[in-house]
């Protein structure tokens, strides 16, 4: 059996920038596995511009900014493997997995980054009524067929699901030759970036349809009619509302889950983000095992992608060379009132260096905001904001000399101007 | 000019073609989708049904009991994944307790081994059913198959056997030529026949209009499902059933042999026969009853939801019989649940009790019963599975994550006699695409496949029924076809 000392799972932004951070901390005996046939994951399909402006301070596409973790993965001499698709995870960090040069492979490994990424809800996962016709797909697959394939899905559009991929997808269709016929947002606001919603929709007059969802689609072979309708506060459809278009395209935006499979036989908990439940470290139920990016919780912008997996990295890092102690006293986090998930959710607070992050996104929108972090009954962090919405996640960094360790729960709320 | 042609490649058409080409006959099957099994075979529960719940006497007990038994075998010969799971039917309210008594009582007539269970003991067995459960009736010989594999390689095991099969052929009239039938399709193409066989399952009353008056109707009964992912602890490890009703025998909760979870179905009846749409309401009752046996069915795992017809005869029996007015025209209409179950029975009955009676039936000597048989990954150990991609590397090759399905698996595939051209025909023979993101990844991989394997542009693949193209328009291509 090989053995390595760093094993990551997936070669999107988080694994590279994992591997390049660990290589940084002096690590050197890394092993990157990806499945495709080249690194940089999901951002090799989005061809649209907008990452980079915290990382690289510029707009670039996303084949620019994952070839430049490529470039440096390459220069730094970190070993990796393509077309090599992990099959399991034992709890003794074996990791298998197969391609088709070296068949099945199993890697004894001292620490285990995940980072994977995710998937994208489907018609499946959101039991979308109606037929089962072909012309629906989520935004993601119509995206890698239209970029990489250079094949369009269709030309008469309706877009469900106010997600980026969807408002991205909406100016892509429109600019291949499509008619895009609106957007339904079951929420009362976008789960969308705001620049996105302006540069994808409005510059098209592509109507976003709020609080509305699809009622039932149509066709016995290919999509023919989606049917939507407006939801009261309890998502209940409000009878006389409907609106039906005629349409060959159905693109689903509704959401990315963990794609967490491979710890689903591990003794890992998992969270209310659908990803595993983390301590400071990134480190997950069991030690050594770590998580970063889309696979641990759904995020906004790949800079931050790119954030958590250096966290990680330092973690894993100061896991094998034995500073990881979990001694000492140990916090609980959980997302109080507005809050809805913070991540890490376990502190071993003598093992932070100097500063700890909380991630954590907003139920709904607030204007006027205050965010408190409160080490048991005690405000240890106060934050205004002037507004704050669910599609974007809220990073808060904090000294570790602010906790007193006199209670072991810390929580995250926000309390709105009255 | 064919011997015997068969209408009709669900999982009974296919089951008797491949009967039918083990004797001295040339067969033509003639289907009207893109794929074998793509009507009411498509989507059932999947379950291996003991025989507890017909009514004695009735050719559904009989074929179902004889079917069941006929199971082993013919997963054996042709492949098909098989788990003798056992069934639960259980009585949740001191008053369901007779009825479970009944229920024993024509298990036993009908000849199925049954057992009679305390609540302890079921809770023994399943911790996740309803903690009130009031006794449960054990059918050890229930048992769950794969739905989408057993008539693909029945077909092509026919085919292999030298049955031919017609795809894209929708019979649009049957007209008598002597002592021939024409029968003539959609695209124009004329079919001839010394005998029919109708299996064409919800449409099977059609096809027999064709030729004579019925005095029956398939009334379309939809079924709505959710299928779960696969996940860690096990849900349940038996077929659960509630009580049966008049309605059928209602909505169960199972394990299936791709390792998911189903639950359902409805019985609504509907107004078209080809109505397989899903809507909110019924799903909703599917999980509230659901939840009643099993509280603790995680809909959060949904991967899917999706609804079958069942072509329900107003005989409330099979009706497998000569036409009236011409013994070489055999129909076998209303085959609704436990049709799968007894498809192998029927297959029998059908060339043993109705073919034999007006062809002459002489044994082939070089039948094989046996289908090519396929690569099974998930059974071979580390070492076997190197030597087998040392030698076809493309089984180290992952396709579909969720269902962790190869290259070597889908090339594989199409080497078959009946293969695969359409992304659904590849998902029911390989899994890939059948997991929790519903081809979200493999998709265009599949697509690609396809494309190259038959060297059909990607713009003229189909994802199942015609004109159900997948991605029809080239990019910068500014002509629509």
């Amino acid at each position: 059996m090989i053995k390595k000392r760093l094993v990551i799972i997936g070669g999107g932004s988080a694994g590279m920038a994992a591997a390049i951070k660990a290589y940084e901390l002096g690590e050197r005996d890394i092993l990157i596995i990806e499945k495709n046939n080249y690194l940089g994951g999901i951002l090799n399909q989005c061809i649209h511009n907008g990452f980079g402006l915290h990382e690289f301070k510029e707009e670039l596409t996303g084949p620019e900014f994952m070839s430049r973790f490529s470039k440096k993965v390459d220069e730094l001499g970190i070993e990796y493997r393509l077309n090599s698709n992990v099959l399991n995870i034992s709890d003794d960090k074996v990791v298998t997995y197969t391609n088709s040069k070296e068949g099945v492979v199993e890697v004894k490994a001292d620490a285990i980054i995940l980072s994977a990424g995710c998937y994208e809800r489907n018609a499946g996962a959101i039991q979308i009524p109606g037929d089962r016709p072909s012309g629906v797909y989520t935004a993601g697959q119509a995206q890698l067929f239209v970029n990489c394939y250079g094949y369009l899905v269709g030309k008469r559009v309706f877009i469900l699901g106010s997600g980026d991929i969807g408002l991205i997808m909406a100016r892509r269709m429109t600019l291949e030759g499509a008619k895009v016929l609106g957007v339904a947002e079951l929420m009362p606001y976008s789960a969308g970036l705001n620049r996105n919603i302006v540069q994808c929709l409005k510059d098209f007059d592509i109507p976003l349809y709020l609080s509305h969802t699809v009622k039932k689609i149509e066709g016995k072979s290919h999509l023919e009619k989606v049917t939507i309708a407006k939801v009261d506060e309890k998502m209940n459809f409000i009878e006389g509302t409907e609106m039906s278009f005629d349409v060959d395209t159905l693109l689903l935006s509704v959401g990315l889950l963990p794609n967490v499979d491979l710890f689903n036989k591990l003794p890992i908990r998992i969270s209310r983000t659908r990803g595993a439940v983390v301590n400071q470290a990134m480190e997950s139920d069991i030690r050594g095992i770590f998580a970063c990016g889309n696979v641990l919780h759904v995020h906004d912008l790949v800079d931050y992608v790119v954030e958590e997996a250096r966290e990680a990295a330092e973690g894993a890092v100061q896991y094998l060379n034995g500073e990881l102690k979990h001694e000492g006293h140990v916090y609980e986090v959980s997302p109080g009132n507005g809050i809805g998930y913070v991540v890490p959710q376990l502190v071993y607070i003598d093992d932070v260096k100097e500063k700890l992050s909380f991630k954590f996104r907003v139920r709904k929108p607030f204007k006027d905001v205050t965010i408190y972090i409160k080490e048991g009954e005690k405000v240890i962090k106060k934050l205004f904001k002037p507004a704050i919405i669910p599609s974007e996640m809220e990073i808060v960094k904090l000294d570790k000399s602010l906790f007193s360790k006199e209670a072991n729960e810390i929580s995250v709320y926000v309390e709105e101007k009255k | 000019m064919f011997d015997c042609l068969v209408i009709g490649a669900g999982v009974v058409g296919s089951l008797i073609a491949r009967k039918l080409s083990s004797y001295q006959l040339s067969i033509a099957i003639l289907e009207k989708e893109s794929d074998v099994g793509s009507g009411v075979t498509m989507a059932n529960s999947a379950i291996v049904h003991s025989g507890y719940d017909p009514v004695p006497g009735t050719l559904k007990a009989k074929l179902n009991v004889l079917g069941n038994k006929m199971f082993d075998q013919i997963a054996e010969e042709l492949d098909v994944e098989l788990e003798r799971c056992g069934s639960l039917t259980v009585a949740l309210y001191d008053e369901q307790l007779p009825l479970l008594e009944e229920l024993s009582k024509r298990s036993k007539e009908n000849g199925v081994p049954v057992k009679l269970l305390s609540p302890k003991e079921v809770l023994e067995m399943e911790p996740n059913i309803n903690p009130n459960v009031k006794g449960a009736l054990f059918a050890p010989t229930a048992g769950l198959i794969n739905p989408f594999t057993l008539p693909v390689h029945a077909c092509e095991n026919a085919v292999d056997n030298g049955a031919k099969l017609f795809l894209n052929e929708k019979v649009v009239s049957i007209k008598k030529n002597g002592e021939l039938f024409d029968v003539i399709c959609e695209s124009k193409n004329v079919y001839q026949a010394k005998v029919i066989i109708n299996c064409a399952g919800i449409y099977s009353e059609e096809i027999h209009k064709m030729i004579e008056d019925v005095d029956y109707q398939l009334i379309p009964r939809k079924g709505e499902y959710f299928l779960l992912d696969h996940y860690s602890d096990s849900l349940v490890k038996h077929t659960i059933f509630p009580l049966p009703s008049a309605k059928g025998k209602g909505i169960l909760v199972s394990p299936t042999t791709g390792g998911t979870y189903i639950v359902g179905p409805s019985a609504e009846v509907t107004f078209s026969k080809d109505d397989v749409s899903t809507d909110k309401p019924t799903l909703d009752e599917v999980k509230r009853q659901a939840l009643e046996m099993v509280p603790s069915i995680p809909f959060n795992q949904v991967i899917r939801t999706f609804a079958g017809t069942r072509p329900t005869p107003t005989t409330h029996d099979f009706i497998i019989d000569f036409a009236k007015s011409d013994k070489n025209f055999i129909t076998c209409s209303g085959i609704e649940s436990p049709g799968l179950a007894s498809s192998p029975a029927i297959a029998e009955y059908v060339v043993n009790e109705f073919v034999s009676k007006v062809l002459s039936l002489k044994k082939k000597d070089n039948f094989n019963p046996y289908v090519r048989k396929r690569v099974n990954l998930a059974k071979m150990s580390v070492e076997e599975k190197n030597k087998l991609i040392k030698e076809h590397p493309e089984y180290g090759e992952i396709i579909c994550n969720c269902e962790k399905v190869t290259l070597g698996e889908i090339l594989d595939e199409f080497k078959s006699s009946v293969p695969p051209m359409t992304i659904k025909a590849v998902r029911k023979r390989t899994r890939a695409g059948f997991g929790k993101c519903q081809g979200g990844f493999c998709l265009p991989l599949v697509t690609r496949e396809i494309s190259k394997k038959f060297n059909i542009p990607v713009n003229k693949i189909l994802y199942q029924f015609k004109d159900s193209y997948v991605a029809p328009y080239k990019v910068k291509e500014q002509k629509d076809d």
